[in-house]
């Protein structure tokens, strides 16, 4: 109840001033705003490379031979696809990657060729635009098929149907049995220039895959994890599983490495919860200066305000009734800066959906609201306090006899 | 003299024993009071009276609790108060004195029953208790059509009642007026002073400190105050029924 009364007596105050009030709350509104602004742009950055990552499954481990080895072998594949051996691994894709020129007539285009097996789409998530993807019985023929990337076919073909016809990799004619969907707007894991062929024809053919042990190596192996088998266990099975399969000892590194996108997941985290306290940090150091401009037009109103506080003492306000008034008054202004600057930092939201190419949706969440208000209504208190402090200290004569 | 520090019927609203005040202003001390005695009993009508560096307002600062005397005894009704917290003196100031000041000092922009329940408001009075005590306090001073009226729509006399109103609300032992009619003209000057008249009828104890001899005539004792100390105590116009046995 008193405490309402003090908080009315504050906005009667700040209301008989409204042009000084609004610029004195201006610091408070600009730094509430600027923090959940670029708050919300952080946070909706990092939305989108966690929905891209997410796309891609979080799920999968891929295991890729160290830089310069060819110990990765289709032999490792093999072994890690015994789903008696190996329970937790429901799809085993070994791949073999190399970049080549695709030519039709006149046309051509650079690109990525990945040689995979039929199950590939099973592991990865390749979507088909049109046709279908690679067979069993090609991989075993070691067939010259070929399945385009969306650019890829729209590079070699245009608006033509490629389906049927036939596109020359690296010298040989391959014939077009799929065109891929494009793979949306990421521009983090694009696959929309790589073709996939048999992996044995990419092996042998293509690019001439050295061997190992009598086995053809493999530039990685993609593993799906089944569903209940928890992501770290099973990487560290693979780990455990191919260590032995090369006869690593228990002090040689690791001739391959896995990565699990999960990890991926966890470092896009780390580096948005950087930036979210980066950017965060910075717009605090604004809602400091916002606070001194308070605590600079409180001092004002106290000096201002010095008679009306002398009265006060004479009819009997303690020490605590001066002060909550003063404090209740920087209160009220930080809180109302803060509010505006919510209010301000929603509508920088909506006008930048309609900037053309910032295609971030801006994601202002109430934790931090009640954080940036949180803070406004801190500095309230710390900025506050010493206009505050210096009205209780008035002498009461001299404050009477103040004009 | 009554020393101790119970509260007591018989016991004077004021008992100021040899009060002195000195400021130091720089290498200078500067005796604005030394050693006055002043007693004033429940129901009196005094005024002080003094020229300007007197002491008068000294001594008024003194009595209201607004400063304290640098050596000296002095009781609100049997209590002592000098040697009192600051916050113990809000206390009194707020129960047991009403101000009323020259230039009015009310709040801007704040109707007339707020202003009056403001010091109800420090005692932790509020609601509809508070605005009835108001209410009836400006009643009392005869502005009872006015409670909603802000300082800007009252003329200089209908402030300076507002401000009476409000030292009456708390139900004082004393009411303290400093200067009460020096902002206003003679008109209005003799009607304030016929409120005073009025509330001392009813028993108010009223100390009123000016420097005007028209305004210390009304009063039925005048203390003359010069050069710190008091130089005169008369008691005149029905004097005989202030006393007390």
């Amino acid at each position: 109840m008193r405490m309402l009364r003090y908080l009315r007596l504050a906005f009667a105050n700040i209301s008989v001033n409204k042009m000084r009030s609004l610029l004195t709350m201006l610091g408070i509104i600009i730094g509430v705003a600027a923090v959940l602004t670029t708050l919300g742009i952080a946070a909706g950055a990092a939305n989108s490379i966690t929905a891209d990552i997410e796309a891609e499954g979080t799920n999968l481990l891929d295991v890729s031979a160290a830089n310069g080895a060819s110990t990765l072998t289709l032999a490792d594949a093999r072994i890690l696809a015994d789903t008696t051996a190996f329970p937790q691994f429901a799809g085993v894709a070994p791949t073999y990657s190399g970049s080549a020129t695709f030519v039709r007539g006149a046309t051509d285009t650079d690109g990525q060729v990945r040689g995979v097996t039929a199950d590939y789409p099973a592991v990865s998530t390749v979507e088909l635009a049109s046709g279908r993807f690679l067979t069993t019985d090609e991989e075993m023929n070691a067939t010259r098929v070929v399945v385009l990337g969306a650019d890829l076919a729209t590079d070699l073909f245009d608006s033509a149907d490629p389906i049927g016809q036939e596109v020359r990799i690296g010298g040989d004619l391959f014939t077009v049995v799929g065109v891929l969907a494009e793979s949306g707007g990421s521009a983090f894991f694009s696959d929309d220039t790589t073709a996939y062929v048999p992996l044995a024809v990419a092996q042998t053919r293509l690019f001439n895959a050295p061997r190992y042990r009598g086995e053809l190596s493999v530039s990685s192996i993609s593993i799906k994890v089944r569903d209940g088998y928890a992501l770290e266990s099973a990487e560290q099975d693979a780990e455990v599983a191919l260590r032995l399969l090369h006869g690593l000892g228990a002090e040689d590194d690791n001739d391959f490495s896995i990565f699990n996108q999960a990890s991926l997941l966890a470092l896009a985290d780390r580096v948005s919860t950087t930036l979210s306290t980066l950017l965060g940090g910075i717009g605090a150091i604004s809602l400091i200066v916002g606070g001194i401009g308070i605590m600079n037009i409180m001092l004002v109103t106290v000096t201002e305000r010095t008679n009306e506080i002398g009265l006060r003492r004479a009819l009997g306000a303690h020490d605590r009734d001066i002060l909550t008034q003063f404090l209740a008054e920087a209160l009220v202004l930080c809180l109302l800066g803060g509010l505006l600057g919510v209010g301000l930092s929603y509508s920088v939201a909506v006008l930048l959906t309609t900037v053309p190419g910032f295609e971030i949706t801006v994601t202002i969440d109430l934790t931090s609201v009640i954080l940036a208000l949180g803070v406004a209504a801190g500095s309230a208190i710390i900025f506050g306090l010493y206009p505050a402090m210096r009205a209780t200290r008035l002498d009461p004569v001299e404050a009477l006899r103040y004009e | 003299m009554n020393n101790t520090n119970q509260h007591s019927g018989d016991a004077p609203v004021i008992a100021i024993d040899n009060v002195t005040k000195t400021y130091q202003m720089g290498e200078v001390a500067v005796h604005a009071l030394r050693g006055v005695s002043v007693d004033v009993h429940a129901g009196e009508y005094v005024a002080i009276i003094g020229a300007s560096g007197s002491g008068k307002s000294t001594l008024m600062n003194i009595i209201g609790l607004l400063d304290r005397p640098t050596h000296g005894s002095y009781q609100i009704c049997g209590q002592e108060v000098s040697q009192l917290s600051k916050s113990a003196q809000a206390d009194i100031r707020n129960r047991k004195i009403g101000f009323v000041f020259q230039r009015f000092n009310l709040l801007p922009r704040t109707s007339a029953q707020a202003q009056v329940e403001l010091p109800l408001f420090y005692a932790g009075i509020t609601g509809s208790t508070a605005r009835r005590r108001a209410i009836d306090a400006l009643t009392r001073v005869g502005l009872k059509t006015r409670i909603d009226h802000r300082p800007d729509q009252l003329s200089g006399g209908q402030q300076q009642r507002v401000a009476i109103a409000r030292a009456l609300v708390t139900q004082p032992s004393l009411l303290l007026a400093d200067e009460p009619t020096g902002a206003l003209d003679s008109k209005t000057t003799a009607e304030i002073l016929d409120l005073f008249d009025e509330l001392h009828a009813q028993g108010l104890t009223l100390v009123v400190v000016t420097h005007e001899h028209t305004v210390a005539a009304r009063a039925a004792r005048v203390i003359t105050v010069s050069d710190g100390a008091v130089i005169g105590d008369v008691r005149t116009r029905g004097a005989a029924k202030e006393m007390h046995a």
